[in-house]
């Protein structure tokens, strides 16, 4: 790790050579978006002036993160998941749902989304795996059924009241010494909610899994050439299996992050997230051919994209549309800086 | 067993559907030698491979390996691995995204985590003891692929192996590359590995192997060492004509003559292409037959795709007529009256699921533009002339191509291409995989339209029937054109001793 940074930090172009192309893309990353964030607080100021501005983007984009870690995994094998955004809408309904009408309990809620998560991800990894059958196809009629499911179990969307979700939901943790004044004066600490502290394990857990496991070198593998990690003795299905059942498994996760940053249960919820996913993914340095990708460049990935979603509402331009096109262009530029890099490097 | 035999094949057999792949063959490899195992296509080296390999199953016979009692099983190849044979092939079986050090040792380490420090650190001993110019740290892809190639045989020598197999690991290397591969199997071999080396490269044969064993047809011709075996003898024996009874054969083709001052219908000059050749020079004139010869691998498909642009062209020039054309790409090509009939069948040929009609005026159709179709009426009239001249066994013009027998789907691809009316015709091993009937037919069809006018090139692995029908050979050794024979050299001797580069 210590080597890994040193490169990643060192930033002199001669450099770049030596570095693997998942830890050039990540470098490439985390610069834009660090040119990004220091850029909007000179010019812009406002909210990107305050700590809190930095970790509110984090509360908002909790669940994005732990969905794109997902989505980063299953293409470095070289497949594809879009059911995630499906697994959210369907684990909020069911943990709303569950929490409401029955009076249930917080903790067995967690297991009901942690259930749901894994569910899609083996069943998935198994028509995928062991079957064949592409993943994207796989994943697209995983996505219908999920949000199917979701308008089955409650076709109007609604608010939770169960108290003790509704405490853990306003839990917030401090962050010392990072707080500041407001317009009155007042002096108001920095916080994140519970589902930034989840996202971050998440994010700490799958880099050492992919970096210092057998498991993740193997995912690596079978993403750079099938036919060769098959050659070299690793059990492919198997990896691509365990690619799905992780990134279900993360979608149960994220989808519960999100349902407790939102806490309601309805049949919309996380339209689109898959794709915000998988952009959050490619910006972050993983490509969709497999082989190539990074945890940390994922979470760098998924906090750009809110960086510029805020840069543009803060300019008032707050439409959705308007939000969309600029996320367009970002990823446009992170690709064609991403290629241009590597044909240079490809050349010398 | 002897002491100095590692491994040893006896009386393999293997059948698959309709063919008997390897029939009573044994092979016997010694502790550091480097053998060569040769043959042409569908000899069956490459089955007497997977055998060992435990990719398939062999039918009869039994090998065993020195310091195992009795015969051993090979149901995978991690069961090859597992007991010493390890396998490098043309392809690199390698993750290209992984560190050197990861692909040396991945899928062979015990226990849940990866030990990066030591990985690497083993890693470059094993670089440095067979000195291989690479870092442990480094992406594979950044390596040149001869140092691919080392790696992956660095990999194999390192599981222990005792009998280690190179597939045609040379074919994509040049030459400095293939220099230093030898010098690392020459390495191996002081160190006591058993190599089983495959290629099609005469001179490398003859540069590292000690010994030879040569197939032909799914039976063994028989293991030689090298002193004893001069190349032409070798080539004989592939392909399968004793030097003594070579009775002239004499086709029914003209003889070859160039007339003075007469232009030729297409000209090259120092045409290469992507697929690894070396540039090369090309004519044929108005009405001629000639071929292209040489063993497999040596190149002959290729120039004629070069000729056609099929694979990427990188240099050289064409006139056709004497004009100056420019061929980048097949259309090209087809606009300026050239047709190939391409090897690979299947791959490049047929449509499978369309019609014989619609494969019929696939090409033509090309020509003409996509705006202006034939009518239906005028197709079939087309469809139905063809399968009538050519006499093509097909139940309507409406039967998808798939369901024909292999002549015939080759003769639709034919009538495809003599519907374009070309100029020049490039025939790549049209007769290959059909019966002897059509194969007599397609020859007299040649002769036919080169009689009318024609320019025809015709290759084929059959050197009798190219004998038979051509009246210039161009003969190709090793990726490089290395004779031209025409009038009284065409005869098997002289064609034979060409390939095999003179009297060595």
């Amino acid at each position: 790790m210590s080597n890994n940074k040193t490169k990643a930090s060192g930033g002199i172009f001669e450099k770049f050579n030596n570095l693997t192309d998942t830890n050039l893309l990540l470098t490439i990353t985390v610069v834009i978006f660090f040119l990004m964030y220091i850029g909007a607080i000179i010019f812009q100021g406002g909210g990107f002036l305050k700590p809190q501005g930095f970790f509110n983007l984090l509360n908002a984009n909790a669940a994005l993160i732990v969905l794109a870690c997902g989505l980063s995994i299953v293409m470095i094998t070289g497949g594809i998941d879009i059911s995630v955004g499906g697994v959210t809408a369907l684990v909020s309904m069911c943990c709303a749902v569950y929490l409401d009408y029955k009076g249930g309990n917080v903790f067995v809620s967690v297991l009901v989304a942690l259930a749901i998560g894994l569910a899609f991800g083996a069943f998935q990894g198994l028509l995928v795996a062991y079957l064949d059958i592409q993943p994207f196809i796989v994943t697209l009629a995983g996505m219908f059924f999920a949000r199917g499911m979701t308008t089955i179990v409650n076709t109007k969307p609604f608010n939770v009241a169960n108290e003790a979700f509704t405490k853990l939901k306003m839990t917030r943790v401090i962050i010392p010494g990072m707080g500041s004044a407001n317009r009155k004066g007042e002096y108001i600490d920095a916080y994140v909610e519970i589902g930034v502290i989840v996202a971050i394990l998440v994010v700490i857990a799958l880099f050492c899994l992919l970096r210092w496991t057998k498991l993740g070198r193997s995912l690596y593998a079978v993403g750079g050439n099938r036919q060769s990690a098959l050659m070299l003795g690793i059990n492919v299905k198997r990896t691509r299996f365990l690619s799905h059942v992780l990134c279900g498994l993360l979608a149960g996760i994220g989808g519960y992050v999100y349902f407790l940053h939102v806490g309601s249960g309805s049949p919309s919820h996380a339209l689109g997230a898959e794709m915000d996913a998988i952009a959050s993914s490619i910006i972050g340095g993983t490509m969709l051919t497999g082989g190539v990708g990074n945890i940390a460049g994922t979470f760098f990935g998924v906090m750009s994209l809110g960086t510029i979603q805020n840069i543009v509402s803060q300019a008032g331009l707050g439409e959705a549309w308007w939000i969309g096109i600029t996320r367009a262009l970002m990823l446009c530029l992170f690709l064609v800086i991403q290629s241009i890099v590597m044909v240079r490097k490809k050349k010398s | 067993m002897k002491d100095n035999i590692v491994l040893q094949m006896k009386n393999i057999h293997k059948s698959f559907p309709g063919v008997r792949a390897l029939q009573g063959v044994d092979f016997t490899l010694r502790k550091g030698e480097v053998h060569a195992l040769m043959g042409e296509n569908g000899a069956g080296k490459s089955t007497l491979i997977k055998v060992l390999t435990g990719v398939y199953s062999k039918d009869e016979g039994d090998i065993f390996l020195d310091g195992k009692e009795g015969p051993v099983a090979i149901h995978s190849p991690q069961d090859a691995q597992k007991i010493g044979i390890s396998t490098v092939y043309q392809e690199i079986t390698l993750c290209p995204n992984l560190s050197v050090a990861e692909n040396m040792f991945i899928g062979r380490t015990s226990g849940f985590g990866q030990n990066w420090r030591k990985m690497n650190s083993d890693t470059e001993k094993i670089l440095k003891s067979l000195d291989i110019p690479a870092t442990a740290t480094q992406q594979l892809e950044t390596c040149s692929l001869a140092v691919q190639q080392m790696i992956a045989i660095a990999r194999a020598v390192d599981m222990d192996c005792k009998v280690l197999i190179l597939d045609e690991p040379t074919s994509s290397l040049d030459e400095q590359e293939v220099e230093k591969l030898f010098k690392l199997m020459r390495d191996l071999r002081s160190k006591g590995v058993g190599i089983v080396f495959v290629t099609h490269f005469l001179d490398q044969v003859y540069e590292i192997c000690d010994r030879i064993t040569v197939m032909r047809d799914g039976q063994l011709v028989g293991e030689f060492e090298i002193e004893k075996l001069p190349r032409v003898q070798l080539v004989s024996k592939m392909l399968g004509k004793e030097l003594d009874d070579m009775s002239d054969i004499k086709g029914e083709q003209k003889a070859y003559e160039r007339k003075a001052g007469s232009v030729p219908v297409l000209e090259a000059q120092g045409r290469v292409s992507d697929a690894g050749i070396k540039p090369f020079d090309f004519h044929i004139d108005k009405g001629e037959v000639n071929g292209f010869t040489g063993l497999l691998g040596s190149g002959r498909s290729e120039c004629v795709r070069a000729l056609f642009a099929a694979d990427r062209v990188t240099g050289g020039t064409i006139k056709m007529n004497g004009k100056p054309v420019k061929i980048s790409k097949p259309l090209d090509a087809m606009k300026n009256g050239i047709a190939y009939l391409p090897e690979d069948r299947k791959g490049d040929g047929i449509v499978g699921d369309l019609s014989v009609r619609e494969n019929i005026i696939l090409a033509q159709q090309v020509l003409k533009g996509f705006f202006k179709p034939f009518s239906k009426a005028k197709q079939y009239e087309i469809a139905d002339e063809y399968i009538k001249l050519l006499s093509i066994k097909t139940a309507s013009a409406d039967t998808p191509i798939k369901s024909l027998s292999g002549g015939n789907q080759q003769k639709v691809i034919l009538a495809r291409w003599l519907f374009t009316h070309p100029e020049y015709l490039i025939l790549d091993e049209p007769t290959r995989g059909i019966d002897v009937g059509t194969k007599v037919d397609i020859q007299k069809l040649v002769l036919k339209l080169a009689s009318e006018g024609m320019s025809v090139t015709f290759i084929s692995s059959e050197l009798d029937e190219m004998l038979r029908t051509c009246s210039r050979l161009v003969v190709m050794r090793d990726r490089k054109v290395v004779g031209e024979l025409s009038g009284d050299d065409l005869n098997q001797s002289k064609v034979m001793s060409t390939i095999a580069g003179g009297d060595k």
